[in-house]
């Protein structure tokens, strides 16, 4: 059985088909990217998929159970459990401190446990910056506390919306660096973008336009780094 | 950790990291506590505090013979019934006629500073008897007779038994003695036409023992008290009749229970205002905070721990600010009491757990529709970066 399965997904807004007949499959343990221009219902697809939204029509499978029939109080439970987000915007609270902010999302999913808070900022090289206001961190060490709190509940998938979209290049290549160790520990990757270098790391890229899915590209040579110097293939 | 210490270190971090926010909800939650403190300390003060002031508009008791008269041991016995701290006068009064000039006058004799104490609205030019032979005349009397301040006088007085009616040959023998005006007493009422001496030159000048007519009483007890007093000096001094001054004792009442109403309305009115300005305040921060809210529920917040969250911040801000509008509304207090009534306010040390309790329902009730407002919020706008 999959992991997640989108059945014949539509999300439609008055006249709008913001995803329009989508059906795809992310495997466990697969680093999926989806890539496309804005509009093209990226951002519709991360919310249903990241249970924060219910599609119009059609069946979304994540571990089996379907969640588009399900209440927006199981959509919490089923987020909270099974799903670890990353975005854009980072998005910490700004008056906790780094090791905190990790701990919020232990404190929703279970107990808060310091020890382990302070092992995952380790995995993604801030143990030295646990006491640290978001304020007082760049905007890469941002996003690495991000990656720390969504990995920290054990997320059966990792859903990151543009993660490196306000990054420059060293940083991205840290946060792509992190996805490579946690795609090695067999987490599940599903990675909205619109760089294709980011895109073209994962192992499979679904292409959307208008709603649709329009193209899937497989990654034949995976590598799980990033290939700066080479040709784009999108 | 237990998840109750990371609840308290999110809100204490939330209330200390975001201090210039927070400082104004706070300050918010303060004044109210403050005036709420303040005012309910008046509230429960102004019995006291208007007694006193009431005690200025002379007797509220009265004790009258019930038979012909009564002696001072009577009045003592009456006296003995009141707490020392409670009697603010209690002036005995003999009342005899006597005749100036062979035409009649009242005269009365008293203890000076009781009938000071019980009558502090008498306005006297020159001085109160002091010594013996001194009077103090209404000013009527000085009217009539043309008599100022530092005049001598001759009051007769004929003793009982005497009278002229009685015979046309029987000898008058008239009791007499030569008095220094001192004062002249001016109070608006029938005082004006009396003269007022002491007992002892009262007793000197009627020849006669002592005795009492009518004792004034200033007692600081008002309503059931004083009624329970008049029962219990009824009971224990058969001699004498003791009543309440009704005119007195009734407006009494009715001021404090008009002030009492006042010092209520403006309290209840503060508690909404306070309650508008908390809700206020707390709308603004679940509007300031929509993104945060949003993510908390995006990484996965129940409704129920949001309002947990957010309930649990007002109200420390609640109890914060109680605990500073307690000790600020005793100063207020103090303040309006000192200014107003010219006496200090006890300080009432269960008013201060009171506050705090009031401050933390208050908070947290004004807070319930902002709070619930906040479990709307669609966690997708935190992703959309909205």
């Amino acid at each position: 059985m999959s992991l997640l399965e989108l059945k014949n997904v539509y999300k439609i807004y008055g006249e709008l088909h913001a995803l329009d007949d989508v059906s795809l499959t992310v495997e466990k343990g697969e680093w999926v990217s989806i890539m496309g221009p804005s509009g093209s219902g990226k951002s519709t697809m991360m919310n249903i998929i990241g249970c924060m939204d219910k599609p119009t029509k059609g069946e979304v499978l994540l571990d089996g159970v379907d969640i588009a029939k399900e209440s927006k109080k199981n959509l919490t439970n089923i987020r909270r459990d099974k799903i670890g987000l990353i975005f854009q915007q980072f998005h910490l609270v700004n008056y906790l401190t780094a090791l905190e902010n990790v701990m919020l999302a232990q404190y929703y999913h279970s107990m808060p446990d310091e020890k382990e808070a302070l092992e995952a900022l380790e995995r993604v090289g801030l143990a030295d910056r646990a006491k640290h206001l978001p304020s007082q961190l760049s905007g890469g060490e941002q996003q690495r506390v991000c990656v720390a709190r969504a990995l920290i509940n054990y997320p059966e998938i990792i859903l990151a919306d543009e993660p490196t979209g306000n990054l420059d290049e060293k940083n991205e290549e840290i946060v792509v660096e992190l996805f490579h160790k946690l795609h090695d520990e067999g987490t599940t990757l599903i990675v909205v973008t619109h760089d294709p270098e980011v895109a073209e790391v994962a192992q499979r890229t679904l292409v959307l336009r208008d709603g649709k899915l329009s193209k899937e590209i497989v990654n034949e040579h995976f590598t799980g780094k990033i290939r700066f110097d080479d040709q784009n293939p999108f | 950790m237990k998840k109750r210490r990371m609840f308290i270190r999110m809100i204490t971090a939330s209330l200390i990291r975001r201090r210039s926010r927070m400082i104004v909800a706070l300050l918010s939650i303060a004044i109210g506590a403050t005036i709420l403190s303040g005012l309910v300390s008046i509230y429960y003060d102004v019995p006291k505090q208007m007694g006193a002031q009431f005690r200025n508009y002379g007797a509220n008791m009265i004790l009258t013979a019930s038979g012909d008269s009564f002696r001072m041991s009577d009045v003592q016995r009456a006296r003995a019934v009141f707490d020392e701290d409670e009697i603010v006068g209690i002036a005995p009064f003999r009342y005899e006629n006597v005749r100036i000039n062979d035409i009649p006058v009242v005269a009365a004799g008293t203890d000076a500073d009781e009938a000071k104490a019980t009558s502090p609205y008498w306005a006297v030019d020159g001085d109160w008897f002091s010594v013996h032979g001194d009077v103090l005349i209404g000013s009527g009397v000085a009217e009539s007779f043309r008599l100022k301040k530092g005049d001598m006088i001759e009051i007769a007085y004929t003793p009982e038994g005497s009278d002229e009616s009685d015979g046309d040959d029987e000898v008058v023998l008239d009791n007499y003695d030569y008095f220094n005006v001192v004062g002249i007493l001016e109070t608006g009422g029938s005082e004006e036409n009396y003269i007022y001496m002491s007992m002892e030159d009262m007793e000197a000048l009627t020849q006669t023992e002592e005795r009492v007519d009518v004792t004034e009483m200033s007692i600081s007890a008002s309503g059931d008290e004083l009624s329970e007093y008049i029962d219990e000096i009824n009971a224990k001094v058969p001699a004498v009749h003791a009543s309440v001054v009704k005119r007195v004792t009734a407006s009494e009442a009715t001021v404090l229970t008009k002030l009492q109403a006042l010092v209520l309305l403006v309290t209840i009115i503060v508690l909404a205002l306070t309650m508008i300005c908390v809700a206020t305040t707390m709308t603004a921060v679940v509007a300031e905070r929509r993104k945060e809210i949003g993510l908390r529920k995006a990484i996965g917040a129940s409704d129920k721990s949001i309002i947990q969250e957010f309930m649990g911040e007002s109200m420390l801000l609640g109890l914060f600010g109680g605990a500073i509008g307690s000790v600020l509304g005793y100063v207020f207090a103090q303040q309006v009491s000192v200014n107003v009534f010219s006496s200090s306010i006890s300080f009432r040390p269960l008013l201060v757990p009171i506050t705090m309790i009031v401050s933390i329902a208050v908070t947290g009730i004004s807070s319930l529709v902002p709070i619930r407002s906040a479990t709307d919020i669609d966690p997708a706008l935190v992703l959309k970066g909205e």
